[in-house]
């Protein structure tokens, strides 16, 4: 049998297992587009440009792999921030265990709820960023995703957020498969930090599309943490308007398959988008960020900063591109991917692209791999820290320019005291 | 304090040797100078103290108060006491200075079984000797040696080891890429740690450096050896001659 042909029968196998979710106009619209999507580009194989280096098979395949429940006396990421909390438990919105949905300047909403309306502001973004998103490269999984997810959140930010809305995830079920949508829209002049952190299933899947409208500021900061045995694909799909900003990071230690996309186009002129990545894996680890940032617009500035901290046969895959569309002058481009490996069996395989329509442009791009620097590590050692401690401040070193990317200082720290305490609690 | 005997170090990868046969004795209190020609074996003799990889003891000791360092980790050594100002400060970015030098003086306390020093206590000592070697605050926050300059960087190993207060201290080249100004701030570094506990092995090209941080005894080091020993005396003797006279006479013993 053809190679097509296998794909859309592992496609059609796996939609099989799925129900659509029943709904309003507006959200069955969305889904029924979606699976049409999903149906024509068929779900990731092997073969596929952007599947090289990671094998789909668990993420596509139509039972989701048991996943072990992860114990930890540590307290959660996050936990002393003052925040909105909305819980999902196995991928299920849970009432009891989040706040009142309720904050100035913010309409939250539940999707499940959304989804009986017959109309909804959502409508004008729920699966249509990712639409966008899939051109030139397609993103089955999210498509899927479009299609069926059961729950999630629908955020429309008016004014200036006064905490930070955080969605906390809980893996409760051992073989949970979970399909999570959410939506956030910043109004023009709006601002809002999002975070996001735990456990959320077995398997899960999760999209984010963000509309940041003129002048809009938005910080996201997220931590995949706490499940080994993690398998999670998840996309971000944000829209920029004029003078707006983005920002988003990811925290990612442990999980034996984690594949974070992200998909970031600049419409609007004087837009800002950073995007960050700091990932530490031990064993059986696979991580894998895939970022397409598109410049459509005038003096737009983009970063990406990723980290990967390597070891015990851990691999890392970076799969990044600038695309500067004709017209896109003065993009200021930046994207920079390095691994270190703590060890010689572990692995980083990178694939940066820049492709530039625009004369008038700045775009750098970098990638390396490297072990810990021994001339470094002597010079700390002489100084009287001890091997182990010494080499757990270079790996900090070594993450400071993309954790540094998180503006705010308490949300920083307690960021860098998760990977302290990841690196104490790990042997020399 | 110091007792190098009969050392001999060859470099693990090619097999070169370059120390062959150094003996020193370092009394406590006392600053020894050692100058010699490029190549001589001087900073090896540094690195191979403070437990620098890539070197290997062939013959001969060096002990610290009786304890064979030359079996200890580089740690060790700094917990034991000993220190080595570097000819080249190694930047390492993401890491805060005042960070770094709080971890490094606590892990030397915990490793002598002493109690860590606390936040506050920390930061007061610390303002106080950067006051004096004119470090700002703005230097202590930034990251280990990111983008200071050629004399900042001495001045920040300086207050390293105001800090760790070792009772052996090796200043290797410290007055390489320093001008005048420079220089003396970082000798009045040195001199006001100066005390009977203490003892200095103060490596140099220029006996300038000599004439802030004045030494009691002055070896000459030349093929992995020391060729002369001498009073500050020596110095001048090699500013004005250089090298070649004692070299020749030492060819001819």
């Amino acid at each position: 049998m053809a190679r097509a042909d296998l794909k859309l029968d592992a496609t059609e196998a796996r939609i099989a297992t799925l129900d659509l979710p029943k709904g309003g106009t507006w959200i069955t619209a969305a889904r029924s587009d979606a699976l049409a999507r999903l149906r024509a580009m068929g779900l990731p194989a092997r073969r596929d440009e952007y599947w090289r280096y990671t094998r789909p098979e668990t993420l596509t395949q139509a039972d989701a792999p048991a996943a072990a429940l992860f114990d930890s006396k540590e307290p959660q990421v996050f936990d002393t921030v003052d925040r909105l909390r909305i819980v999902f438990v196995d991928g299920v919105f849970d009432a009891a265990a989040s706040d009142d949905l309720t904050l100035a300047g913010v309409e939250i909403e539940r999707l499940e709820t959304a989804a009986q309306a017959d109309i909804h502001w959502a409508k004008d973004l729920y699966g249509v960023l990712e639409t966008r998103g899939q051109t030139p490269v397609d993103r089955p999984l999210a498509a899927l995703n479009s299609a069926y997810a059961t729950d999630g959140v629908l955020i429309r930010v008016t004014g200036h957020a006064p905490k930070p809305i955080s969605l906390i995830y809980t893996h409760k079920s051992e073989a949970s498969d979970a399909i999570l949508h959410h939506v956030v829209r910043l109004e023009k002049g709006a601002e809002m930090t999002l975070l996001e952190n735990g456990p959320a299933a077995a398997r899960f899947n999760k999209v984010l599309e963000v509309e940041v409208a003129d002048g809009a500021r938005f910080h996201h900061i997220r931590a995949q943490g706490r499940d080994h045995e993690r398998r999670a694909a998840t996309h971000i799909f944000a829209r920029l308007g004029a003078e707006s900003q983005f920002k988003s990071f990811t925290l990612t230690v442990n999980g034996v398959l984690t594949r974070n996309e992200a998909v970031i186009e600049m419409t609007g002129d004087d837009a800002v988008a950073h995007i960050a990545g700091a990932a530490m894996g031990d064993g059986a680890f696979h991580h894998d960020d895939t970022v397409f940032v598109t410049h459509d617009a005038l003096r737009c500035e983009s970063r990406q900063v990723y980290k990967k901290v390597l070891r015990n046969g851990a691999v890392g895959v970076f799969q990044g591109k600038i695309l500067v569309k004709e017209g896109a002058q003065k993009t200021d481009g930046y994207q920079i991917s390095q691994s270190l490996l703590l060890d010689g069996d572990s692995q980083f395989l990178a694939k940066p692209e820049l492709e530039i329509y625009a004369d008038d442009v700045a775009c750098s791009h970098g990638s390396t791999s490297g072990a810990i620097d021994m001339d470094a590590l002597y010079y700390l050692r002489s100084r009287g820290v001890p091997k182990k401690d010494a080499t757990d401040l270079l790996v900090l070193s070594f993450l400071a320019e993309a954790v540094e990317e998180i503006e705010d200082e308490d949300l920083r720290d307690e960021i860098v005291s998760r990977l302290t305490g990841w690196l104490a609690r790990r042997g020399g | 304090m110091l007792t190098i005997n009969n050392l001999h170090v060859k470099l693990e990868a090619e097999d070169k040797v370059i120390l062959k046969g150094v003996d020193l004795v370092i009394e406590p209190g006392t600053v020894h100078a050692i100058m010699g020609p490029n190549g001589s074996g001087k900073s090896t003799l540094s690195y191979v103290l403070s437990g620098r990889d890539g070197y290997e003891v062939t013959d001969g000791s060096a002990t610290l108060d009786g304890a064979d360092i030359l079996e200890m980790e580089p740690e060790e050594r700094a917990a034991a006491g000993l220190f080595l100002a570097f000819q080249y400060p190694v930047e390492i970015p993401g890491v805060g200075n005042m960070t770094f030098l709080r971890t490094a003086v606590n892990a030397q306390r915990k490793a002598r079984g002493q109690e860590e020093m606390s936040a506050a206590d920390f930061l007061k000592v610390i303002r106080e000797k950067a006051k004096t070697l004119q470090i700002d605050a703005d230097m202590l926050k930034r990251p280990v040696n990111v983008g200071f300059s050629g004399g900042e960087k001495k001045r920040n190993e300086i207050l390293q080891m105001a800090m760790l207060e070792p009772k052996m201290c090796i200043l290797d080249e410290t007055d390489s890429g320093l001008d005048v100004d420079a220089m003396k701030l970082v000798s009045d570094g040195v001199n006001a740690l100066r005390d009977a506990g203490r003892s200095f092995l103060v490596i140099t090209h220029y006996q300038r450096l000599l004439d802030h941080i004045k030494p009691d005894v002055v070896h000459i080091m030349a093929d992995g050896r020391i060729i002369k020993s001498g009073g500050p005396e020596l110095a001048l003797e090699v500013e004005q001659n250089g090298y070649a006279d004692l070299l020749a006479a030492a060819e001819a013993v």
